[in-house]
């Protein structure tokens, strides 16, 4: 297939699955005039770019002009004032602080809860401190280790300097800039993100991203990821952080972008623990991310993710399987407290012949916050013999919380098989008591219950993830009996 | 040891236990009877500390504490244990986690650290060869999928680990084959000495074989209606309840 055939159907296969049964007409909202063609010359011009991507970042803005804002996703939340953003600033820097002592307490005692250390509880509330010398090693020893396999992980920022040819070809393949009305503002204005190369055939032999979180600059409100894994190669990549992320940011639009060439395989793990606001639902980061994977030739994706955080989540990461044999994955879980909001699920989109997917959803909601599943399956024509296996699980903590699922199912070729599982149960009194009756607190059998139901997304995380996340899902449910 | 003076108890609007009185001493065992939904199982509930049912008038203590004071964590730990008639599943939660968390909750509660791996794992041998449960059943999620009589030996298995004080069998017979229940009986007087004291929950004389009480009570209408030694389950299965009205 050529280039522009094969963006073709990327494009029309995204724009479709997004259109997809969700829109509603609204009156056009005015482009506010925080955000012009003059603001994006600057960015492109203060980060040197290429005059390409310039011309992308343009045609960019030009069709999000063009675009509404998506109503359609479960979640209510005020309209957001984009003419507050200040779209030129670079990522933003955590303001420095002195000490501990001036970092919010409550932050401080949830970091304790998660075991994180001094030193890292220091970094993460940006506080400014020396660098252990063991840490800083570390990481530059597995940075040379890295290069000779040839492996490139850096910022997109400085792969647009030294691999612009690598950026130019992949960057927009899966996520077209007219995607949808977050991706489109996320590629007119993107400041940083993170780039990585696997070459073909070599199995990444640490997981990516864990021993670098501590040279990290203070992430961007409109980060980029582009993750490209060449034939036959393998890599495990880690976003995000289990300890919670205040940011003054509210509007998040990142874009993740990932491409499995013939036989690579990707595994993707995410936690993600903005600030989620207060109990009364003041502040809080809206998340609204574009995730999306193309699996060629018996390439496999999984999306495995953990989310706690944010007032507002809107994130569907998604597999397009576009080569004969591929497969997607898409693990999940997903806690909403107090106020929170979170329209998370997956789309497949089956395009290869024996193509396989396999959805697993654990939604667990509390307090007054409402947590939908909304996931796509889609087997075109061409999908001969392709296979999907979903099952969407809610748990409710609460009588005033809610849960929905929307599971969409398009099925376009009659050898397809699908099997689709829901169910929804309320975390049981006599559970409870059992776990009480042994000797165990409220609050901990709560923790071992949730921790039990989400088991099967939590053993898809990578090792050192998974027991932070563990602690992670029992104090972001603390307090939460009903 | 276990005092009961005048219990009531309700759920809802429903009066259950209606004034029932019992005394425990230490070592002995007491086994109950009586016809369905005369309030067996919702004394034990009760004695365990059951939120849903509540306590109106009456006392409770264990070795001179209070236990309506305590919720059913802290009676757990002061030693109440409660083989269920229905045991719970919880789905994902390994069975030796959770004992595991049941021995360090009373573990911190004494101010002691928490469990040794290798004591642990001790521990689990001997207390399953106690009651020969299967090494499978002991890696599984706690209760999921086990049959009932798989079940009813888990907690059993429950018990031995967390070696109480006073332990009530809910009907831990039924559901048992005749094999397993000789087995379970065998694990339970093994563990019978001077100062873990038993209340058996059962319609059958044929557990008094195997675990033999020393006193027999009747439960109706929420109040033990009579009390004897060991006989008095006999002439039960003889006579049935009716005569006791
Ligand atoms: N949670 C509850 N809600 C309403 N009624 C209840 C509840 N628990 C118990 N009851 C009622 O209380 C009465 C006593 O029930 P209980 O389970 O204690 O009986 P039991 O003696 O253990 O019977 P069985 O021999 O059948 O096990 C019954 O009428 C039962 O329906
Ligand atoms: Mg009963």
């Amino acid at each position: 297939m050529s280039q522009t055939e094969e963006e073709k159907l990327i494009g029309e296969v995204t724009a479709k699955s997004y259109e997809f049964g969700f829109t509603t007409d609204i009156d056009s909202d005015t482009i506010p005039p925080g955000l012009n063609e003059g603001v994006i010359r600057t960015i492109s011009a203060k980060k040197n770019e290429p005059e390409w991507l310039l011309k992308w970042r343009l045609e960019a803005f030009r069709l999000w002009s063009e675009m509404e804002e998506p109503e359609w996703a479960h979640v209510n939340y005020p309209k957001l004032d984009l003419q507050s953003i200040s779209y030129y600033s670079a990522p933003k820097q955590k303001k420095e602080i002195a000490s501990l002592d001036e970092v919010d307490p409550e932050l401080l005692k949830t970091m304790e809860k998660l075991g994180i250390s001094i030193e890292e509880q220091k970094r993460l509330s940006g506080v400014a401190v020396d660098f252990v010398m063991d840490s800083v090693s570390v990481a530059t020893s597995f940075k040379e280790k890295l290069g000779e396999l040839g492996v490139i992980f850096c910022s997109l920022g400085e792969a647009i300097q030294e691999h612009p040819e690598l950026v130019r070809k992949y960057m927009g393949t899966v996520v077209p800039q007219r995607d949808n009305y977050y991706a489109a503002l996320n590629s007119a204005v993107f400041t940083d993100g993170s780039f990585c190369y696997i070459p073909k055939g070599v199995r990444c032999p640490m997981e990516l991203s864990t021993y670098f979180r501590i040279n990290q600059a203070g992430t961007g409100q409109f980060e980029r990821t582009l993750l490209i894994a060449d034939e036959g190669s393998y890599v495990s990549y880690l976003e995000g952080c289990t300890a919670p992320q205040r940011d003054e940011n509210q509007l998040h639009a990142a874009v993740v972008e990932i491409v499995s060439m013939d036989e690579a395989e990707v595994k993707y793990s995410t936690v993600q623990n903005w600030y989620p606001g207060d109990a009364n639902g003041l502040g809080g980061v809206f998340n609204f991310v574009t995730k999306r994977g193309l699996c060629h030739r018996a390439a496999k994706i999984s999306w495995t993710q953990v989310e706690t955080g944010s007032a507002v989540t809107w994130k569907y990461p998604s597999c397009i399987l576009k080569g004969d044999d591929s497969i997607g994955e898409f693990f999940s879980v997903a806690v909403t407290n107090n106020m929170q909001q979170a329209d998370t699920g997956t789309k497949m989109i089956h395009i290869g012949k024996r193509t396989r997917s396999t959805i697993i959803s654990k939604g667990i909601s509390s307090g007054h916050s409402q947590n939908s599943y909304r996931g796509l399956v889609q087997i075109h024509p061409g999908a001969e013999n392709a296979r999907n296996f979903s099952v969407c699980d809610s748990l409710l903590m609460t009588d005033t919380c809610g849960a929905h699922t929307f599971p969409y199912i398009e099925v376009k070729n009659p050898t397809a098989q699908i099997e689709h599982e829901a169910t929804t149960s309320k975390i049981g009194e006599d559970q409870i008591f059992y776990c009480q009756q042994r000797g165990i607190e409220e609050e901990e059998a709560i923790g071992l219950i949730v921790k039990g139901y989400a088991k099967d997304v939590l053993n898809k995380l990578p090792m050192e993830f998974a027991v932070e996340a563990q602690k992670l899902l029992t104090i972001s449910l603390e307090g939460s009996v009903g | 040891m276990l005092k009961i003076k005048n219990l009531h108890a309700k759920v809802g609007d429903n009066e259950i236990l209606k004034g029932l009185n019992l005394e425990v001493g230490p070592g002995e065992v007491h086994a109950i009877m009586g016809p369905n939904g005369s309030g067996k199982s919702t004394l034990a509930s009760v004695l365990a500390g059951r939120e849903s049912y509540e306590v109106t008038e009456g006392e409770v203590e264990l070795d001179g504490v209070n236990l309506l004071d305590l919720d059913a964590t802290e009676r757990a730990r002061e030693g109440v244990f409660l083989a269920f008639q229905y045991p719970i599943e919880i789905p994902g939660v390994s069975n030796l986690n959770f004992m595991k968390a049941a021995i360090n909750g009373k573990r911190t509660h004494l101010g002691l650290e928490p469990i040794k791996p290798k004591d642990f794992l001790t521990k689990v041998k001997e207390c399953s060869s106690l009651v020969e449960l299967d090494g499978r059943l002991r890696d599984r999620s706690v209760n999921e999928g086990f049959s009932g009589g798989e079940k009813k030996r888990n907690e059993i298995f429950q018990m031995a680990m967390l070696d109480p004080k006073l332990a009530i069998l809910d009907e831990t017979d039924s559901g048992l084959d005749i094999d397993a229940l000789r087995v379970v009986s065998k694990g339970v007087n093994k563990m019978r000495s001077k100062d873990r004291s038993f209340i058996v929950i059962t319609h059958y004389q044929r557990l008094l074989e195997h675990i033999v009480p020393d006193f027999v009570h009747v439960l109706s209408e929420g109040k033990i209606v009579k009390s004897g030694g060991k006989e008095l389950a006999l002439e039960l299965e003889e006579k049935g309840y009716d005569w006791l009205k």
